[in-house]
Parts: structure tokens; sequence; C-alpha cells
């Protein structure tokens, strides 16, 4: 697999995010700078990863969503290319229009960093196939604009087509229906607030993000 | 030329910023506050000419996030 990690100004989980893919795809992604208007030939896999890009200057993931490369990104997603956005890179995907909705300040006003247990909605999708449905698995989150809103149609879409992937199972950030983590019409692009490159290696304390590598590198391959 | 865009939450979307800034408003004793909504003011600098529909375009390109936002536009013709 050809991964691609992008790498905003104030990016922060860039590298685990790249080791982590390295450990399960055996193979390092490139480091796509946030200026660049391509991606690498052959890339067949994008992450975007956490951190604050841009300071979360006017809104988180607003100004990273409009840099050069995520033009690449959104063709790349046209063309089936599995995306998946983590904490600030999930905000970026909603800010980019890849993703439906926005995320808002936690609703307790609190940077909220713990892990927290999420419920695998959605076991048919190339991001969570190594789960199984209905299971419940545990993630840190780390993120204060984590509050999951949209509108009430777009919320009973994504509910009837299957596009909650992951959900709160306890309250984390005021999330509408507990959402943590939604996928695209089309079932390539996945946003999710809880961090899975921090729940890879047991000392981590927990390897429950790595099946979402695994299932996906299966599922590209 | 100046224009100043002002970007509030859409009624009806929960604003947590605007609750916490009621409770300290409450806390120093003001007791006639029922609501409070934070927002943002954007000025802008503008070459002369620039039109209401590029002002526009800009706020729903970038400046505010309609999803979630409203925007409102005030021209400062001779500022």
């Amino acid at each position: 697999m050809m991964s691609a990690v992008l790498v905003f100004p104030g990016s922060n989980c860039d590298r685990d995010l790249a080791v982590a893919i390295e450990q399960v795809t055996g193979r390092a992604p490139a480091m796509v700078w946030h200026r660049e208007s391509e991606l690498p030939e052959g890339t067949d896999f994008i992450a975007i990863p956490g951190g604050f890009s841009y300071g979360d200057y006017l809104r988180s993931g607003a100004m990273a969503a409009r840099s050069p490369i995520m033009r690449a990104v959104s063709d790349a997603a046209g063309r089936g290319v599995p995306v998946l956005g983590i904490c600030n890179g999930f905000q970026v995907l909603t800010e980019a229009g890849l993703l439906p909705g926005a995320l808002m300040r936690n609703a307790g006003l609190n940077f909220v960093c713990r892990p927290v247990g999420l419920k695998v909605e959605n076991s048919q999708s190339i991001f969570t196939s190594a789960y199984r449905a209905g299971e419940e698995i545990s993630i840190p989150v780390a993120h204060h604009d984590g509050n999951y809103q949209a509108d009430a149609e777009t919320l009973d879409r994504l509910e009837s087509e299957g596009r909650v992937a992951f959900r709160y199972t306890g309250e984390v950030n005021g999330s509408a229906r507990s959402i943590a983590g939604i996928i695209n019409a089309q079932g390539n692009v996945l946003g999710m607030m809880p961090h899975p490159e921090r729940a890879l290696e047991t000392a981590h304390g927990n390897t429950d993000g790595r099946r979402l590598f695994e299932g996906l590198l299966e599922a590209v391959s | 030329m100046k224009a100043r865009v002002f970007v509030t939450l859409k009624p009806g979307v929960l604003d947590p910023q605007g609750k916490a800034i009621h409770h300290a408003l409450e806390g120093l004793g003001f007791g006639g506050v029922t609501e409070v909504r934070a927002g943002k003011l954007i000025e802008l600098e503008l070459a002369d000419g620039t039109s209401d529909d590029e002002i526009a375009d800009m706020c729903r390109k970038l400046l505010a996030n309609t999803v979630i936002e409203n925007f409102k536009i005030e021209k400062l013709e001779n500022a």
C-alpha cells in the first residue's frame, strides 16, 4: 500500500500516524506538505493527521481545508482512494466538504484527553471490516472541538445509510447522537475524532486501533 | 473601502461559549441577561469597487461555515 500522510503547519500527530501506517503496512508513508498540489503517483491511501493546523485560526481545520494539497485529496477521494481523517483531520474533511456536518467546541468547553469507549456501528466499511458490528472498543481522544453537529435530516441520512462508523458509549463532547466517526456516501472517506494510531501496540496500553489499519490494508490490497 | 463581516451561529445551534459567558456575567452579578450568543467580527480592507457578490463569495468559501454559521456584511464606503 502506498500511503500519504498530509502535513500542515501545526499538525502534531503526523509522525505517530506515519509510524502506525508503517508498522501495519510495512511501508513508510510519503509525508506530503500542504503546499504540494499533487500526491505522489500511485498513492492508494491518504491520511490526514491530528493536531492544530494553523493554530485552529478562524475555525478548526478551516485554513487547512483550503490549502493546495486538499484539491488533490478531493480529486483522489472522488476516484475512490481511501481517505482517513483523524481528529483535526476529521475537522479538515468537514471543512473541505468531503464529509457533512461540523465539529464545534466541546459542550463542556473542556479539552478532553482520555481513552473513551466506542461502539463499532458499521463493520462493513473498508475502514472497519476487521471489527465486529456492535463491538465495543477503547480509543483515546484528545480534542477541544469534537462536538459533531449536523441538521436532523443529515443525521437521519447518516444513520439510515449506515454511515455512522463509531459512536461514543458515554458522554464525551456533546456530539449529536454520540457520533464519533462518519463515512462519506461513497464509502471511502472516514472522519473520526478518536486516535486509532495511539492504540496500536501493547506499550500504548491498548491495541484496539490497530485493526482499523489492518482492515484497511486488507481492503486496499 | 472597508467591509465588516459578522459571523454568527445559526439559531438553534448550541453555543457553549455563549453559555459560559452568560454564566460568567451572572457570576459578576449581572442578572438581567437572558441569553448570550458569541460570534466573530472580521474586518476587510478592500479594493474600491469590490462587489457585494464577491464579498458574499468570500464568506461562503472561507469566512463562515454555512453548515453552522450565518454571515452579515456591512460595507463602510467612506471608511
